[in-house]
């Protein structure tokens, strides 16, 4: 019983480090064309690097049918956009000040985030 | 009430604040003809262009047809902005010319757009279907087995044998019907993110295997706890497909307005070039090109009218259920109906730039934009997950540490029925599916809003400021009466202070010269033109002297007034604007201009004093007349001989009251009003919307749009809060169940099938209510 007690706990402290804590890399918006895909309820890459201070596009490429996956909003740069099926899409950023920003769709279920450093 | 600068805004005083405003709104008018005019704009999008040399290949390809200025290529998103005033079909052969495939980026395009997401949401549908079926026909018999026999232990070789092959059957509908599931639970954690999908998986994850295990290893259960779940497994999966398809059905009709907006568009056009008449499609359609419309027809694309007469039914634009009587001259916009005669017009703007491509686009934006209301239940979706498989972990330990036997059964079924009922997406969707009900519906009556946080504010004003010229007013005022002093002749006054004004766009001067016309006067010359800030204007006509003003300016040139003086205050106590006309320093006239208030300003204006809101109205007009038109049209509180740049300033005082303030004027010169107040209204003309200047768009002239718009917002937010408190109470109460608080006691522990039917339809409910906004209806009494 112990065991299992501990194991539970553990199980517990995993779900608060890997959802919450751990900070996974970051994918660069470098030279070549970064495409984040929306796809099985995710945003692949979901956490993105972004330059400070000049404007950039993202593009999106919505493989995923739900109908949650259709808005992609952007709350703190008031972006409010719809993804199309299998198009891409580019959404425009301006030039930011360096924070990180979050999107997501309506429900938050798929969650992404921009770092601007 | 406060009444600013007596200086400013007296009849006849060119710095009048309302009278301003129009003459702002007349210049800002003759905007899109000088665009006409200039080169016209166009935007290609390039299909097959994989480097970036192609930019230079493409662009001087085209800037090589005549007619194009310029070409710029944004290679990042494949699309060409071409300047020039080339036809879009000479543009698009350069493009295949030079080895690329383009098309035009036009508004059109969301007919496309919209048909095929139906066509995919239509197929996503019937897979679900599909899927739930595959999953309740072995769900189904398994439960009504279990309910009936009660048998569901395994005991006996045979009964291991039995539940074996019905746990492959389950494996195959986990696989069939609820693969989806696995595969977004698994990148999501991949993702170190976790959503619905990861509940569902968990959930009935953990059923299965944990069935499979009594199924294998019967002894390494206690006796009491070797139950089988597959049934719950299977139906959990058939539910909650079944509910993701229904949520599917619900959710198309919560964009039922912004397909009908889109509908509106019509696919082809009778443009008349070379002395040709050509059925050409709509995105073909070029500035400047003469378009014929008959009886019946759509209007294609905005114009303005170069021949005939005919009405027009604008009602799915504006709200507005009269024909509107069109002749040349007038503006004609794109989506609305031809009702008698056929007419020609000119494009003045087509594509994407057409009134209802832009509220196309606008109300988009604002289905898709959030209110402050639904930020919380943003907070709370961003933990939701994770909390609840902690609070599964939990009970689980807590059943196997103090629960009573089986505890192994009680523990696998109290965690499976945690992650099973608790449902983000219901808390997730309640703002969203209202706000988009909400904000289409607001379009249908003619009321565009602007985003969520605009409609959020909009149901709590509590005083609205009315722009008098324009708004409560028609804002074309009318010389009403010409009183003469002395031996003076009507006709000859008239002449004069025509010909005085001839020079002048002001509104008021515009009233006398017509006046001036419609009497068949011709006018003469003016010389020595000068006008005098804040109080009229002075020149010379025919040798003789001409003073037009206010009183202040006659008493400073020390003319005698007489009796005059009582005539115009008993002029401006009719609500008209009386204005001193003297002739070589000798008083000739007072000429009366009136600005008739709007047939329904009145009725609105109750309506909204009836929904306990303190309206204002505000004027740069004389205390005099401002008093006579307020008490017309029912008000009493206003603000009276207010200087432009102060409106705002009356904006601030109400809010410094604890007002929430909602301000209605023509969104050109009001701009820092509008943006000053909570809610900033812009009252259009007809189509012609100056969409980007103010938080809500009325696109009627009628101040039923105010009222409208109020009630619409406050219907929406009452469903939000519904929504939000429907979902919050779901989850509040559901999860403890499910873990089972009442157990000790009640002795009630959750079934995981109940669990599931109330997952699935909790979310389909959150729909279901945002959609009884659609029956909402604002009434004008």
């Amino acid at each position: 019983m112990l065991l299992i007690n501990i194991a539970g706990l553990a199980l517990i402290a995993l779900i608060v480090w890997w959802f919450w804590f751990y900070k996974p890399k970051e994918a660069e918006l470098g030279e070549s064309d970064l495409v984040i895909t929306v796809e099985n309820g995710t945003y692949s890459p979901s956490r993105i690097k972004v330059p400070t201070g000049e404007p950039v596009e993202i593009k999106f490429i919505r493989k995923d049918q739900s109908p949650c996956s259709e808005t992609l909003l952007i709350p703190e740069l008031q972006i409010s956009d719809t993804l199309p099926l299998n198009k891409l899409k580019t959404i425009q950023l301006p030039a930011l000040a360096a924070g990180e920003y979050a999107f997501h769709c309506q429900m938050q279920m798929y969650r992404g985030q921009i770092t601007v450093k | 009430m406060s009444s600013v600068n007596t200086e400013s805004g007296k009849p006849g005083c060119h710095k009048d604040t309302d009278n301003n405003t129009q003459h702002h709104n007349h210049e800002n008018g003759s905007g899109p003809h000088d665009h006409v005019d200039s080169a016209a704009h166009q935007e290609l999008i390039i299909e097959g262009a994989g480097c970036a040399s192609c930019v230079g290949k493409i662009e001087s390809a085209l800037k090589a047809v005549p007619g194009v200025e310029n070409a710029e290529m944004n290679f990042a998103q494949r699309t060409v902005s071409v300047i020039g005033n080339a036809a879009a079909s000479d543009l698009l052969k350069a493009v295949e010319k030079a080895g690329y495939n383009a098309k035009l980026a036009a508004a059109e395009n969301e007919d496309d757009a919209l048909a095929e997401k139906e066509k995919a949401d239509q197929a996503y549908y019937k897979r679900l279907m599909k899927e739930t079926w595959i999953a309740l026909s072995l769900g189904g018999p398994l439960m009504a087995y279990a309910l009936i026999t009660g048998e569901v232990n395994v005991n006996t070789t045979t009964e291991r044998i039995a539940w074996l092959v019905v746990g492959i059957l389950t494996f195959g509908v986990l696989y069939f019907s609820g693969k989806h599931f696995f595969v977004g639970a698994w990148k999501s954690f991949l993702n170190h993110s976790a959503n619905m999908d990861t509940l569902i998986a968990l959930g009935t994850g953990t059923a299965w295997l944990y069935s499979m295990v009594v199924v294998f290893f019967p002894d390494a259960v206690p006796d009491q706890a070797r139950h089988v779940y597959f049934e719950a497994t299977a139906i959990i999966i058939g539910l909650i497909d079944l509910g993701l398809a229904l949520e599917l059905k619900a959710r198309g009709r919560t964009s039922e307005a912004i397909k009908r907006l889109i509908g509106l568009q019509a696919k082809t056009a009778r443009v008349i070039r070379d002395d040709k008449e050509l059925d050409i499609a709509i995105e073909q359609v070029l500035l400047n090109d003469v378009v014929r419309v008959r009886p019946g027809e759509k209007i294609p694309v905005d114009g303005e009218v170069i021949e005939g007469h005919t009405a027009i039914d604008e009602s799915m634009l504006t709200g507005e259920p009269m024909p509107v009587e069109k002749a040349t001259g007038d503006t004609v916009a794109a989506g609305t109906i031809n009702k008698s005669g056929s007419i020609l017009f000119k494009a003045t703007r087509v594509g994407k730039d057409t009134a209802l491509a832009q509220i196309i686009n606008m109300v988009k934006r604002a289905q898709n934009s959030k209110p402050p209301i639904g930020r919380l239940a943003d907070v709370i979706s961003a933990y939701f997950v994770p909390v609840v498989m902690i609070i599964a972990v939990a009970s689980a330990l807590t059943w196997l540490n103090f629960g009573p036997e089986p505890a192994v059964a009680f523990a696998i079924v109290s965690a499976t029925t945690v992650l099973i009922i608790a449902c983000p997406c219901a808390l997730g969707l309640a703002t969203p599916m209202s706000v988009m009900v909400g904000v289409g519906k607001a379009a249908e009556a003619g009321v565009l809003i602007r985003n969520g946080e605009a409609l959020q504010t909009a149901s709590k004003i509590s005083a609205m400021i009315l722009d008098k010229t324009g708004t409560i007013t028609l804002g074309a005022p009318k010389v009403t009466d010409v009183l003469v002093a002395g031996e003076h002749d009507e006709q000859a006054v008239l002449r004069l202070a025509a010909t005085l004004e001839s020079g002048s766009e002001h509104p008021l001067a515009m009233a006398i010269v017509e006046s001036a016309q419609e009497r068949g006067i011709e006018m003469g010359k003016v010389s020595n033109f000068n006008a005098i800030a804040g109080h009229g204007v002075q020149a010379e006509v025919d040798g003789k002297t001409l003073l037009f003003g206010n009183e202040k300016l006659m008493r400073e040139r020390t003319i005698e007034l007489g009796d005059f003086v009582e005539k115009a205050q008993a002029l401006a106590a009719e609500a008209k604007t009386p204005m001193y006309f003297a002739v070589d320093n000798k008083l000739a006239a007072i000429i009366a201009v009136a600005d008739p208030i709007k047939e329904d300003s009145i009725a609105a204006i109750k309506r909204l004093q009836h929904n306990g809101i303190r309206v204002v109205m505000l004027t740069g007009d004389n205390r005099a007349t401002a008093k006579a038109v307020a008490e017309k049209a029912g008000i009493k509180e206003f603000f009276a001989e207010v200087l432009p740049e102060e409106k705002s300033k009356k904006v601030q005082e109400l809010q410094m009251e604890g007002e929430v303030v909602g301000m209605t004027g023509d969104g050109i010169n009001d701009a820092p009003a509008l943006a000053i107040a909570n809610v900033g209204f812009a009252i259009g003309t007809g189509t012609d919307v100056a969409i980007e200047s103010a938080d809500i768009t009325l696109m009627r002239g009628s101040l039923h749009g105010l009222a409208d718009a109020i009630a619409v917002s406050k219907a929406t937010l009452r469903n939000i809060k519904q929504n939000l408190f429907g979902a919050f109470i779901y989850n509040v109460a559901g999860v403890p169940f499910a873990a089972g608080v009442l157990y000790p006691f009640l002795g009630l522990l959750l079934n995981p099938v109940i669990a599931g039917a109330a997952m699935a339809f909790s979310s389909l409910t959150v729909v279901t209510n945002a959609n009884r906004l659609r029956l909402f209806k604002a009434q004008e009494h």
